[in-house]
């Protein structure tokens, strides 16, 4: 048992390398310079590959490159960052190019408050790149979850071959924790399926009885096929053809939506008997989780939800919550993104309510404290 | 060209192509096409990267590794694939809006770095994709739809663009002289470095049509009879270069290649230095 004291954005590219990164292309911006700093140091040594390309966009795109040329990759970025990167993020749902995108938040919009931490991106995470589509997102609390959370985003992004979006917070991604790494840590990793037919029988993007997406070459192993952004059938060749669009763009977004069992991950904090629940995630939920204990003193019977998987949504229990709880109190680091999802569903059965800040100040237990007895006693 | 070749380096079953009747683009993809088989390249070792265009859908009527990716951005995607897998040769085609406007970036910087990739810009003055918008390569004085009273803008030297930028190896040609073309995309592609090859081509259909430069054949008339090989070109007194245009190897030298340096220091840690 290795027991060290990491940093977030440390952790994040230990989590990175144990999952079999290989490519990293970047661009520094704070809060996740690090990411690309410690990268740059530890691949070389691994025979993996850094590089620091000329801005944001190019850091995207590079990624997808060294994905398709059959690297595991990954690319770190932050607020206005991850805005410029979202014209790519689409071309890596529709191409089907794994990759990984970690985004530690900072206040926004635009520079906003460059080391002041937010959580305002949860619907950027969605919708941020244009058209419809489904997007796998992941948010950790912790430094050792960031750890674990990276592994699963390269393994979900193999899988379902799609890019997999990880948000973290600035005050965990600069926060150090101690964190126990076995020695032999036998967690799962898995690869991409590549083909194994011969090159002539391959179709790029027709995917097998029995499996979730198509077997995926890397350019270069023998098996000479296209990839284009545009709607492409079974070949990925372009068409214009409805069927054609309808058939890829729905199953595209299936892959995900009709896997939510495997995808979508929580946890759970003293909701057995509660009365209230509070709905928070990242560095928030640990304030949050502090409250529920201070709120029990006092006699209120509140438990506390945090999604680990924000995307796809956990929908089935967020509507279970809404249908056992009285009230459901959402805290979160923005005016009310993720409040909306939940609102949606668990809004349907009782009341939701929400707390948030946007001043870059960071929401404590007593914050949520007095919102919860506050809301009580009105 | 024999259709061997055809048979032998297109995806037939994707053709016909795209491209207007007169458009130039097909002879910049022949050139490249002989260029690769007179290196005797094995197609899986050859990876063609594009951005969005006309010329950017020239990858998909090709047999080999092919990659159609975002506006500008080939360079960017090719890049990766580069330093991803060094053995592959990578050749990006793009065209004078994509490369040098919403992609200049890209294209400065994979210059600077001397990434061994070949970029061919299919250089035809204009957006044809979106039907006659001037570019950054529109002469001055020129029509677009979005110039219509004539562009006010400079126009680039995509040549000398790449060049200060750092390519170890800059060419131009036209569709006229497709030979000495296909010539020069085989030393850039042998170029241990980046190459840059500014390929002029023709669009009829909306450049031709706007500014009343004739039909197909005019236009190819034109680039022949304005077109200057490098060795004439410099024993020419300046007044009469006036309105013409050099073409050949322009520039060419070496230096350290990107991946190559890479790769020196991942040995450097496998030696334990």
């Amino acid at each position: 048992m290795a027991i060290k004291l990491m940093q977030g954005n440390e952790a994040c590219v230990a989590g990175a390398l144990k999952a079999g990164m290989r490519f990293y292309a970047g661009y520094p911006i704070t809060p996740s310079t690090e990411i690309a700093e410690i990268s740059a140091e530890a691949l070389p040594k691994v025979g993996g590959k850094f590089i620091q390309m000329e801005d944001e966009i190019a850091g995207m795109a590079a990624t997808l490159g060294g994905s398709l040329a059959g690297l595991k990759s990954m690319t770190a970025t932050s607020g206005p960052g991850f805005s410029l990167k979202q014209e790519n993020i689409g071309y890596g749902i529709i191409t089907e190019t794994p990759c990984v995108i970690v985004n530690v938040q900072r206040s926004g919009p635009s520079t906003g408050l460059p080391t002041s931490p937010a959580q305002g991106d949860i619907l950027q995470a969605r919708w941020g790149t244009h058209g419809d589509h489904s997007i796998i997102a992941l948010y950790p609390s912790s430094v050792k979850e960031i750890y674990y959370t990276t592994i699963r985003a390269f393994n979900l992004a193999e899988k379902y071959r799609t890019p997999v979006i990880l948000l973290l917070d600035e005050i965990i991604g600069h926060m150090r924790e101690k964190i126990e790494i076995p020695e032999n840590d036998d967690v799962e990793i898995i690869d991409r399926k590549v083909p194994t037919c011969p090159p002539e029988e391959y179709k790029a993007f027709k995917v097998k009885e029995g499996d979730i997406v198509p077997e995926m070459a890397g350019f270069g192993t023998g098996y000479r096929y296209h990839v284009t952004g545009l709607v492409h059938d079974e070949t990925g060749f372009p068409s214009g053809n409805e069927l054609v669009a309808d058939k890829l763009l729905n199953r595209l977004i299936d892959k995900i939506e009709n896997n939510k069992d495997d995808i979508v991950t929580y946890d759970e904090y003293m909701l057995q008997d509660a009365e209230y629940a509070i709905i928070s995630f990242g560095a928030i939920a640990r304030s949050a989780k502090a409250a529920v204990d201070h709120l029990r003193e006092e006699g209120i019977k509140v438990g506390l939800f945090r999604p680990i998987t924000i995307w796809p949504s956990p929908d089935k229990q967020l509507l279970e919550l809404g249908k056992k709880m009285k009230k459901i109190y959402v805290i979160e680091m923005n005016a009310g993104q993720y409040f909306l999802e939940v609102d949606r569903l668990a809004g349907k059965h009782t009341t939701v309510e929400k707390y948030g800040k946007i001043n870059g100040e960071i929401i404590t237990p007593e914050d949520i404290v007095s919102f919860v007895k506050e809301d009580q006693n009105a | 060209m024999p259709s061997g070749l055809v048979n032998q380096y297109f995806r037939t079953q994707n053709l016909a192509h795209i491209w207007c009747p007169g458009c130039g683009n097909g002879i910049v993809t022949r050139a490249l096409v002989k260029a690769i088989d007179a290196l005797g390249l094995d197609k899986d070792d050859v990876c063609v990267v594009s951005g969005i265009g006309c010329s950017s859908r020239a990858p998909g009527y090709l047999d080999f590794n092919t990659l159609h990716t975002t506006h500008g951005r080939a360079l960017a995607f090719a890049t990766g694939v580069k330093l991803a897998n060094p053995k592959l040769n990578v050749i990006v085609v793009t065209g004078d809006g994509d490369s040098s406007a919403i992609g200049g970036n890209h294209l400065i910087h994979a210059a600077r770095r001397n990434i061994d990739i070949t970029t061919i810009v299919f250089n035809n003055n204009t957006y044809g994709m979106t039907g006659g918008q001037y570019s950054p390569t529109t002469p001055t004085g020129d029509k677009g739809t979005t110039a219509p009273y004539g562009n006010i803008d400079a126009a680039f030297d995509l040549c000398n663009l790449a060049q200060a930028a750092g390519a170890s190896y800059v060419a131009r040609g036209t569709i006229y002289a497709a030979n000495q073309l296909e010539k020069n995309i085989i030393d850039g592609i042998k170029n241990k470095g980046f190459s840059f090859i500014e390929a002029m081509t023709t669009c009829p259909t909306y450049y031709g049509r706007k500014n009343k430069k004739g039909n197909a054949v005019d236009m190819v008339t034109y680039l022949k009879e304005h077109a200057i090989n490098k060795i004439a070109w410099e024993k020419l007194p300046e007044e009469k270069k006036v309105g013409k245009f050099v073409i050949g190897e322009l520039y060419s030298s070496t230096r350290p290649e990107y991946t190559e340096q890479y790769d020196r220091l991942i040995d450097s840690f496998k030696k334990g230095v």
